[in-house]
């Protein structure tokens, strides 16, 4: 065989190869195997993440000076669920907060109740998954006290926040999104994490129904969609089994990392 | 027909050169492979929110902040078209930038096109879980590179450039030898030029440490453990806009990589970096 024609075959082999990755590749997102293995990236990530954090190392916080002049409102920001609409007409004063799960000890909050316990105030940023960021002040009691007063169970190993909108959601995984309750969930370090509160205020002012009145979840360390908005109640549980589709979230169900520290 | 009597006639064998070693092979396609896939899953999570902002934060309704968006806008009389704008600069780029076809053909409104993506459509949460993946696939590879490439001395002997190499004089050589695509020849195709020692060592030693620590810089996580990071690239969308630079840059490094590979002799080049063994012609007697 001369040098011209395996240079020739090469360059031919060349060709098909690119032709076929470019056909194959949309097609390497379906199977379930390449899946598997693309998706062990996060539990590295967050193993490691968390082996050169400390437990408790707070969220860089920042003056009044460095706060977005205008705090953008994304996901749900407005509510239609009949239950939702009532507590707003009411001005969320009939309106409780329920911890339950895998607790000794059931909780039903109001908002003078989580206003009553120690505040926590920071000026904290929130990255959004889609990239942009913004800085805001924050104000609610922190979660860990709220915990402890519950009396977790020993076998607690996740907090999941249930809340009250239905989100349709952008399309993903191209296809249609399914309409569904939001939801989200930590493990015990970040539930318990000094920054980590159930904001009841923003800005000076109490929560807006944009950004999630009455109660919104803060988890500093991680990315936008953990910050559960519209917050009805908080359950301690030891598995994600039998909580929509099983990963611990809204947009965890439509293919996002649970781990969102990155 | 030449008879038997004739004399054969002198010609000098080409040297078959041991040019690049097992672990250089091996970890240059790894990192073909990770960067090929960071680079289109990275254009379909900018697509997410194709803006770039300087400082700390950037959203919607910062527009002092932004200094890049792809997009896409009517004119007066109702056309739509894409842009691209860069500070008080704005250049049409509609079927590439800003609109483009889409993967069912029907013109789409998307910042980069699907066919430059992966996957071809718009799914942050596919791309986002592949572009974490293969940023170990970097980092870890990179670190085999970096380990190995320092023992065996890789670095030190190919390419660190030497002080005289740095001359002026010598750097407009190349770029004149690099002008009129004059490849060397004989004991001088053994070694790097200055160009390629300053491309090759600014992609492995600034691009891709850049790269990736501006990559970590926009993990909150990873923000809170090593705040200086955030400090160092000046806030996070800063961050994220040195990320895409980067990037862009890389890009451009591997396009006149590949066009060098091409113009140098495609099958010589791609075989050294295969098996190891690079074919060098010698040089023409004078």
């Amino acid at each position: 065989m001369t040098i011209l024609s395996r240079r020739k075959l090469f360059s031919a082999g060349g060709v098909a190869a690119g032709g076929l990755l470019l056909a194959g590749c949309d097609n390497l997102t379906k199977s379930d195997s390449v899946g598997k293995i693309v998706r062990s990236a996060e539990g590295a990530t967050k193993r490691w993440q968390r082996l050169v954090s400390d437990r408790n190392a707070l969220a860089r916080e920042f003056t009044t000076a460095d706060m977005s002049p205008i705090f953008k409102a994304n996901g749900t920001t407005d509510p239609q669920e009949a239950e939702y609409l009532q507590h707003v007409d009411e001005k969320f004063a009939n309106w409780r907060l329920k911890v339950d799960g895998l607790v000794n000890t059931p909780l039903s909050l109001s908002i003078a109740d989580l206003n009553s316990l120690p505040q926590r105030t920071q000026i904290t940023r929130h990255d959004c998954v889609e990239g942009w960021s913004a800085i805001g002040q924050w104000r609610g009691a922190q979660l860990g006290p709220i915990l402890k007063a519950a009396n977790l169970k020993t076998n607690a190993r996740f907090i999941v926040f249930h809340c009250a909108d239905n989100y349709g959601g952008e399309v993903s995984k191209g296809g249609a999104q399914s309409t569904s309750i939001y939801y989200e969930s930590v493990d015990l370090i970040d539930a318990f994490h000094p920054q980590t509160i159930l904001a009841t205020g923003m800005n000076g002012a109490a929560l807006t129904v944009a950004h999630g009145a009455p109660v919104r979840l803060r988890v500093e360390r991680q990315i936008g969609y953990k910050q559960a908005k519209y917050i009805m109640r908080i359950e301690a549980v030891d598995s994600f089994a039998g909580i929509g589709s099983g990963n611990g979230g809204y947009w965890e169900d439509r293919g996002y990392e649970w781990y969102a520290g990155i | 027909m030449a008879s038997v009597a004739d004399p054969l006639p002198v010609r000098r064998m080409p040297e078959m050169f041991y040019r690049h070693a097992l672990v250089t092979r091996i970890t240059h396609w790894i990192n073909a492979l990770a960067i090929t896939f960071l680079i289109g899953t990275g254009l379909n999570i900018f697509n997410a929110h194709p803006a770039l902002y300087w400082g700390q934060y950037g959203a919607d309704d910062d527009d002092a902040k932004r200094w890049l968006e792809i997009g896409s806008a009517d004119t007066p009389g109702g056309q739509a078209y894409g842009f691209l704008r860069i500070g008080e600069l704005k250049i049409t780029t509609t079927g590439v930038l800003g609109i483009s076809k889409g993967a069912n053909g029907a013109p789409s409104a998307i910042g980069y096109p699907s066919w430059a993506t992966f996957p071809s459509q718009r799914d942050l949460a596919t791309a986002r879980n592949w572009h974490f993946f293969f940023a170990w696939v970097l980092i870890l590879n990179g670190l085999l590179y970096l380990v190995w490439s320092t023992i065996s001395g890789h670095i030190r002997r190919d390419l660190l450039p030497r002080l005289k190499e740095l001359s002026p004089a010598n750097i407009a050589h190349d770029i004149w030898t690099h002008a009129r695509l004059k490849f060397p020849k004989g004991e001088e195709a053994k070694r790097y030029h200055i160009l390629q020692k300053l491309s090759y060592g600014g992609t492995v030693f600034v691009l891709i440490p850049l790269v990736i620590f501006t990559g970590l810089t926009m993990s909150p996580a990873i923000d809170a453990a090593w705040p200086w990071l955030v400090s160092l690239f000046g806030g996070r969308q800063s961050a994220r806009s040195i990320h895409w630079v980067a990037a862009n840059l890389i890009m451009v490094f591997i396009i006149v990589h590949i066009l060098m590979v091409v113009l140098a002799g495609p099958y010589n080049e791609i075989r050294s970096m295969i098996t190891g063994r690079f074919r060098i012609d010698p040089e023409k007697a004078k």
